[in-house]
């Protein structure tokens, strides 16, 4: 896709028989287009860093993001600084805004290690894979159906409480399916690396008590709730209440970054150790409605609105 | 058949395979880990600081939060912290009564974190084991349990509820049927009961409370499984299995719980000594709570059905959702979960940079941090802000008739006894003063007079009150409407023709409702009274409509 960005803007020669000094000024002239360009496509990338701000609070934004959909030259060039930064685009549109993806080893790319960092000891592993695994349930819950990662204009809901719930109903029927195998499920104690990363969540404390009555940090729901917050300040959830240990509601950004990038790397990954999964694409949640469906339109315009 | 059985057999097997898959020995090698939480809090407590912890027997006190926490576990809820620590302090301060209160506090609080394992990331406990292979190899296991588990309620409140393990140590069936272990402690406790062990049957007792506990625990987690995924239990077999059983347990025990309770209750009245009597009436209370607990999980049971059909409507006739994108829980959460600690470690961190975005690192600038660095500290108040102490105020409601009215009212009401009045009479007194309100209150006083309180007037030692009868008159009013009550005054007397006179009361059972006093002899007493001293002329057979 890399185009060169000063190919084709319109510098082609108008002409052998012009005068000199004419094509001279033209030259110039281009040239501060071309500078102008550069300035408005390196901008609209700032924008997109900036996580937390959508194109309908910003006119400028706005305009950018409509001017990278309708020339094709003005988003190769983004797409050329951006890649320059160590950014890849991975989507652009009025609803999201220009949502970039950090490219390996980019300055802006978060790791899990320094996301992690602060676990130690001999936990250290299991903290690492708890955070992480965290990360994958929150978006899991927040797009339940394949189709809903498809929609974009799909507003997921989701809640700490429902997080942990929802992974350790899944640790449960792992759990169910192992003893169906084996008797004998207790993992060996000299190989900590061989423990099914679900008994590493299912043994974990889903909440506990504090000296200060704040949230264990320690424990599935004060990770989930970290995951959460984090996510927040990436731009990706937005939080709606209090209830159920703090809910929230994902942004069209969040569902561009799980679609185009996580869920593949992920799956790649898994690809790799040989697990694949096949599905029919029904989907193996079922999302239910507690609500009338006259209610259940309002997700769906509140993110029309953003 | 037998033949090639019984000469391979012996030869297939070398000496150690009695050992390789031995069920019952990793379960009793477990069961024995699953006391050592509660042997270690004696052993740790010498190393305590503070004061010499050695009085106290810590592993009771254990066995104590443990029982707290079951006896307190209900369908939905748990004990809280404060609450189990509250029961732990008196018998920390029964085993060392001389020391301070703050260090009783301070054991029972001691024992209850231990027995959550506050101090481990997990809030948990593990044990290693080891079992045989067939090829003679050793491997070691660990294996991981909790006694006492948190969680959050619905508005974030933190609750107690003892794991299956727990109540296991606790009642000290090791490895044992529920079913038939249920069965066993009931024939155990009528047996006990008839011989007059007390003590024993006690603890059978207990020990079938806490085998209810673990039947609603085993329902509870069911139906919540079902409320999330109908298909995830399997309810063309196992539930209605486990949901009848359930119930006729329930039923059988119900019948027999009662019938013990006869036994006990006769015992208790019955015995001499005070010790026994004690026991006896202890034992009423737990086998109450028994029954009770039985009532409720019967309820319960008879919900579950209405559950399912109820989940199945909500999640059959769901929307089937359209086709594409990856299934991110299908395809990439459950085959992570699934895979082993080392190797989910790759996918779940491919996923996460990914999903959580992009980052501007910070660029720091040394005016910030100079700036930083000056700041004094923020005081953070551990307690909050001050909480205003709220003067209260207790709401008085204004009275509805002054005290003027009142003694006009009374004053109306304090007829002579030998000289009842009509309500319509009394009613057109009041008016004749130009108060209307003197006339309700004389209307409400009458309607008030028709079902007395003879028991608190006579305790207040009055001689007479006020009785109003209903003898058919229709009341001819513009305000009131209903019965022209005869109001009159009543001495009240000892009832002595009460049987006599019961048929009379029966029967005139006023309309009003009268027939609900407590005291029925001392209403046929006033009105035999009333007949007496008044002269009212009231055939019975016309009062009654």
């Amino acid at each position: 896709m890399s185009e060169e960005p000063d190919a084709g803007v319109g510098g082609s020669p108008t002409g052998v028989g012009d005068p000199f000094d004419r094509s001279l000024i033209d030259g110039t002239r281009e040239a501060e287009r071309r500078r102008a360009g550069a300035h408005d496509a390196a901008r609209l990338v700032s924008f997109g860093l900036r996580s937390r701000l959508v194109p309908a609070r910003d006119l400028d934004y706005r305009d950018l993001v409509r001017r990278y959909l309708r020339e094709a030259e003005f988003a190769a060039l983004t797409r050329a600084i951006a890649a320059g930064l160590g950014l890849v685009v991975l989507d652009v549109s009025e609803r999201a805004g220009l949502v970039p993806a950090g490219a390996e080893d980019s300055a802006f790319a978060v790791r899990i290690g320094d996301y992690a960092r602060r676990a130690g000891g001999e936990h250290r592993a299991a903290d690492r894979l708890l955070h992480a695994l965290a990360q994958l349930a929150v978006a899991a819950l927040a797009y339940p159906r394949p189709a809903d990662l498809a929609d974009a204009s799909y507003v997921g809901r989701v809640s700490v409480h429902g997080v942990d719930a929802f992974v350790r109903e899944t640790c449960r029927l792992l759990a169910e399916r192992t003893a169906a195998d084996d008797l004998n499920v207790d993992p060996p104690v000299d190989a900590p690396q061989l423990e099914a990363a679900w008994r590493l969540y299912a043994r974990r404390t889903s909440t506990g008590t504090t000296r200060d009555a704040r949230r264990l940090a320690g424990s599935t729901t004060g990770i989930i709730a970290r995951a959460m917050n984090f996510l927040v300040e990436s731009g990706c959830l937005v939080p709606v209440g209090d209830e159920a240990g703090g809910t929230y509601r994902t942004t069209p950004r969040y569902q561009v970054q799980v679609r185009e990038l996580a869920a593949d790397a992920a799956f790649e990954e898994l690809l790799a150790l040989g697990v694949v999964t096949v599905t029919d694409g029904a989907g193996s949640v079922r999302v239910l409605v507690d609500e009338p469906a006259l209610l259940e339109a309002a997700p769906a315009g509140e993110a029309a609105d953003v | 058949m037998i033949q090639p059985a019984s000469t391979t057999g012996p030869d297939r097997l070398p000496t150690a395979v009695g050992l390789v898959g031995d069920v019952g020995m990793i379960r009793r090698l477990k069961a024995l880990a699953l006391t050592q939480p509660l042997h270690d809090l004696d052993v740790r407590k010498a190393r305590l600081d503070g004061a010499d912890f050695s009085v106290y027997a810590m592993a009771e006190l254990g066995l104590h939060a443990i029982d707290q926490v079951t006896v307190a576990m209900d369908f939905d809820r748990g004990a809280d912290h404060d609450q189990v620590c509250r029961r732990l302090v008196p018998l920390a301060a029964a085993q060392a009564p001389d020391r301070p209160a703050a260090e009783h506090e301070r054991v029972a609080s001691w024992v209850l974190h231990n027995l959550i394992n506050v101090g481990n990331v997990n809030r948990g406990f593990e044990a290693g084991y080891g079992t045989l292979h067939a090829d003679g190899r050793y491997e070691r296991r660990r294996f991981d349990f909790k006694l006492l588990v948190e969680f959050a309620d619905p508005h974030g409140e933190i609750y107690l509820r003892a794991t299956d393990e727990a109540v296991t140590v606790l009642v000290g069936a090791l490895d044992t049927d529920i079913t038939s272990a249920q069965v066993a402690a009931e024939v155990a406790l009528d047996t006990l009961i008839r011989r007059g062990r007390l003590a024993d049957a006690r603890s059978a007792a207990e020990a079938a409370r806490y085998r209810t506990v673990q039947y609603a625990e085993q329902l509870r987690r069911h139906l919540d499984a079902t409320r999330r995924n109908v298909l995830a239990v399997d309810w063309l077999h196992a539930m209605p299995a486990l949901v009848d059983e359930a119930l006729h347990h329930v039923e059988q025990r119900y019948r027999y719980e009662n019938a013990i309770l006869t036994h006990i209750r006769r015992y208790r009245d019955s015995a001499d000594d005070a010790d026994h009597k004690r026991q006896a009436a202890d034992l009423v209370a737990i086998v109450g709570d028994c029954i009770r607990r039985h009532t409720q999980l019967q309820a319960r049971l008879l919900e579950a059905g209405a559950v399912f059909r109820a989940e199945q409507d909500r999640q059959q006739f769901a929307v089937t959702p359209a086709r594409g994108g990856v299934d991110l829980h299908a395809q990439l959460l459950v085959p992570t979960l699934a895979l082993a600690a080392g190797d989910a470690q790759r996918p779940a961190a491919a996923f996460f940079p990914g999903a959580v975005g992009v980052r501007t690192p910070r660029a720091p600038r040394v005016l910030d941090l100079v700036d930083l660095l000056l700041r004094p500290p923020v005081e953070r108040d551990t307690l909050g802000a001050e909480v205003v102490e709220a003067e209260l105020v207790t709401l008085a409601e204004p009275a509805r008739f002054d005290d003027e009215t009142w003694a006009r009212a009374l004053g109306l009401l304090d007829l002579d006894p030998a000289a009842p009045r009509r309500l319509s009479a009394l009613l057109a007194d009041a008016r004749r003063r130009g108060d209307r309100d003197v006339a309700e209150l004389v209307a409400l006083l009458a309607l008030h007079a028709v079902n007395p309180r003879v028991d608190a007037s006579r305790q207040a030692g009055e001689t007479t009150l006020t009785v109003a009868v209903d003898d058919g008159t229709a009341l001819d009013d513009p305000e009131f409407g209903g019965a022209d009550l005869l109001v009159g005054r009543a001495r009240i007397v000892a009832a002595a023709s009460a049987t006599a006179a019961t048929a009379d009361g029966a029967a005139l059972g006023d309309p009003h409702g009268a027939a609900e006093s407590s005291d029925p002899a001392g209403i046929t007493s006033i009105l035999t009274e009333l007949e007496a001293t008044g002269g009212v002329a009231a055939p019975a057979g016309g009062r009654s409509r």
